[in-house]
């Protein structure tokens, strides 16, 4: 369609362009800018339009694409590819997991020094707590889906576990956190085997399927099932965790006194931010150490090619479930310790967006990579918690406007540039777990992302 | 120079619904033989791999494979009757019972494809050491020793790393260790196809056209690796092959499929005086066409 000289200025085709574009704006603003649902005195909703909005995203879509059409910008059709990342950018990729880890360390007192205990409490629980938790799960299920290739839409179920287990034990036996930590990770791989035998002949879209009724199935049985799990409403007064019997209390006995510390609540946050850094760093411990072994290098060939696989007497089922069973322990872990820190569980904080995030991450950070997976956390989790701070736009938009109300939009478009610029996710290569001579990157092209 | 059979294939039937696409085979594979199984396109040759590999199963008849020193056709009933699926004190197995990856774990039978299946997003040496997954898995204790760095796994691994490089060197793809398979040249893919199968020391290698897309050169230096398994490594071969160059070069023992029976089974020069195989290999009837092929067949023989 480059029939237009250059120079020459197309207004025929450039009009046509915009039209077209502007109808499409149009349409696509309809649902959401030009009509408003309100509701009036009586507390019913009334539709109301608001059509110059309409009219203004119509006409600001015609205008934009006129003006880039008029001068002949077309997008390059430029295969996408992930081999754009020179050498240096590998090298300098090397430094960043440990200056990261260096910072993770850092970040609460560094943050509690410069902003006190009150300043920085938002800083380490809102942003530090909550992206540690989803850097967390994030890597919990890259071993599914990002070693062994298998799409879990349920993981949230796992992290539900082992929320309900901490909080149940705790509050019905009274068992310290100590002694759930582990046992929520052991329900949890119980539940992901319980998961996996059904699902083991299924790939692609019909385990996504699966997996998804699996994480909802247990979400409705915590709702339903209220004589155990106190249904919609939840458990709430669960115990705190300790610091090594010292609790987190005012009183003498407290972890305040007994280290001469004027007694503050940020004590217990700080702590639990170094306990779910050490959970996660755990996960990604195990992660990095089964990669270099025989099954971890099975998970990697599983994901490539299953037939090929069984033609060389690998155990698919064994190797299946123990992706499984392993992913689901991590996300259980990672549940303990949410129930943990919120000393309250209901069934609101397990649905299927929790799994669709996940997901997101681990695709967006580049399935099988540790350090893809951790950017993405703190980009998706951090950046929605940004949203709040952004208070000045209310200046230009008014007061009604409320960016976190943007926040799934902003996801979702974040994630639609993503894939167009890079479809393997921030961290695309693969890096090869056994070498002799120097490790290459192996790039993303080349790497299967499984049968589902 | 009878030998032994390793592998027993009888009165093997295999319907698909309505069609019958091998029916009442039986023939032997010899141990250290290569053994070559032709036929034209849709003759049923595949099927029989399959089913001697675990992907499909029979819908009649018997696969032994023995691996003991001696075929014991009495020890090989007595566990028919018994309803086992193998036996691995009398090295005996039943193919026809068990699964693909049983076959491939317990009867070492290993097998390669028709359209290459690599893993291509991994290095070729990641590709050799999932070859031999079973008994690095057994000494990384099931992963616990590994994930804690035991030396137990460790020397073992080392090991495994060696017999990698030996395999290497004799694919000719050090170089190329560490570089992702699937950015190999096509044939490099095949060799290591062939490599990665090895890896897991079997009694049994099934190639499914390990020439095909081959050039003459590399088709000769395949010859020669394949000759190179049986007379070092001591492991017989059952291969599909439609390059007759290979398979009258190398083979010991031909057998001839043709809609899924078979109207051949013997040593090359045999099957190529057989006008009934030319007749059948190619649809022809015509005497002055039969002539042409047995003129092309000697050529090929002379390359």
């Amino acid at each position: 369609m480059s029939s237009a000289a250059p120079g020459r200025f197309d207004f025929m085709r450039a009009s046509k362009d915009a039209a077209l574009a502007a109808i499409i704006a149009a349409g696509l603003s309809f649902p959401i800018l030009a009509l408003r649902a309100e509701p009036d005195i009586d507390n019913r909703i009334t539709l109301q339009g608001r059509w110059s909005w309409l009219f203004i995203a119509a006409a600001i879509a015609f205008a934009g694409r006129f003006v880039l059409a008029l001068l002949n910008v077309r997008p390059r059709r430029k295969p996408a590819t992930d081999e754009a990342l020179p050498a240096s950018a590998y090298r300098a990729a090397r430094f960043i997991g440990p200056a990261g880890l260096a910072l993770l360390f850092v970040f609460p007192l560094a943050m509690f020094a410069a902003l006190g205990p009150q300043g920085s409490l938002k800083w380490i629980d809102n942003y530090g707590i909550q992206i540690l938790i989803y850097v967390m799960l994030g890597w919990g299920l890259n071993i599914v889906v990002g070693l062994a290739g298998l799409l879990d839409l349920g993981y949230v179920a796992f992290y539900a576990v082992g929320a309900y287990s901490y909080a149940l034990l705790s509050t019905t036996f009274g068992l310290s956190f100590w002694l759930c930590l582990p046992l929520a990770g052991i329900l949890a791989a119980f539940w992901g085997i319980l998961l996996g035998f059904p699902v083991l002949r299924l790939r692609g879209d019909y385990l996504a399927i699966v997996t998804m009724a699996f994480g909802e199935i247990i979400r409705i049985v915590l709702v339903n099932w209220s004589v155990v799990t106190n249904g919609d409403a939840g458990i709430s007064s669960i115990p705190r965790a300790s610091f090594f019997g010292l609790p987190f209390t005012a009183g003498p006995n407290g972890f305040a006194a007994t280290f001469g510390l004027k007694f503050s609540p940020i004590h217990r946050v700080i702590f639990l931010y170094y306990l779910i850094l050490c959970l996660a760093l755990l996960t990604n411990f195990v992660t990095v150490r089964l990669r270099r072994l025989p099954i971890g290098r099975a998970w990697e060939a599983l994901r490539e090619d299953e037939i090929a696989c069984r033609s060389l007497g690998l155990d698919t089922v064994k190797l299946k479930l123990a992706a499984f069973a392993l992913g689901a322990m991590f996300g259980g872990f990672a549940g303990a310790f949410f129930a943990v820190r919120q000393g309250f569980v209901s069934p609101s904080s397990f649905t299927f967006i929790e799994s669709a995030t996940i997901l997101a991450i681990v695709v967006l950070g580049g399935r099988g990579s540790q350090l893809g997976v951790a950017l993405a956390a703190a980009v998706i989790i951090g950046g929605s918690e940004i949203l709040r701070e952004l208070d000045f736009l209310k200046q230009i938009f008014g007061e009604d406007f409320d960016p976190t109300q943007y926040r799934m939009l902003i996801v979702g478009i974040a994630m639609v540039m993503m894939m167009n610029w890079r479809p393997r996710g921030l961290v695309a290569t693969r890096a090869p777990t056994i070498a002799l001579g120097e490790r290459r990157a192996i790039s993303g092209a080349l790497v299967k992302e499984g049968h589902g | 120079m009878h030998r032994d059979p390793l592998l027993t294939v009888e009165h093997l039937t295999m319907r698909f619904g309505g069609l019958t696409a091998v029916d009442d085979l039986s023939f032997e594979v010899r141990r250290g033989d290569i053994t070559a199984l032709i036929g034209p396109n849709g003759a049923g040759k595949t099927t029989v791999f399959n089913c001697v590999t675990g992907f499909y199963r029979p819908s009649a008849g018997r696969l032994v494979l023995s691996s003991g020193e001696r075929f014991d056709a009495a020890a090989v009933d007595a566990l028919t009757k018994s309803g086992r699926r193998y036996s691995r004190q009398d090295g005996l197995f039943l193919l026809e019972r068990m699964p693909d990856q049983e076959i491939a774990r317990e009867a070492r039978v290993a097998r390669t494809f028709q359209n290459i299946r690599l893993f291509t997003g991994m290095t070729v040496l990641e590709n050799l050491m999932v070859g031999e997954h079973n008994p690095l898995m057994r000494a990384s204790g099931y992963s616990l020793f590994g994930l804690f760095g035991l030396p137990q796994y460790r020397k073992r691994e080392a090991q495994a790393l060696d017999h990698a490089r030996t395999w290497l060197e004799r694919i000719e793809l050090t170089a190329r260790a560490d570089d992702p398979a699937g950015a190999l040249p096509y044939g490099a893919q095949r060799r290591l196809e062939i490599a990665r199968a090895m890896m897991s020391e079997p009694t049994l290698l099934c190639l499914d056209e390990p020439a095909a897309g081959l050039n003459p050169r590399e088709s000769a230096e395949l010859n020669e690796l394949l000759r190179d398994i049986r007379d070092e490594r001591g492991t017989s071969i059952l291969l599909i092959e439609h390059d007759m160059s290979v398979v009258m070069q190398i083979s010991d023992h031909v057998v001839v499929l043709d809609y899924g029976e078979k109207i051949a089974d013997g040593r090359p020069d045999e099957i190529r005086n057989d006008a009934r195989v030319i007749a059948a290999y190619l649809g022809v009837e015509d005497e002055g066409e039969v002539e042409e092929v047995e003129a092309a067949l000697a050529a090929g023989q002379a390359r």
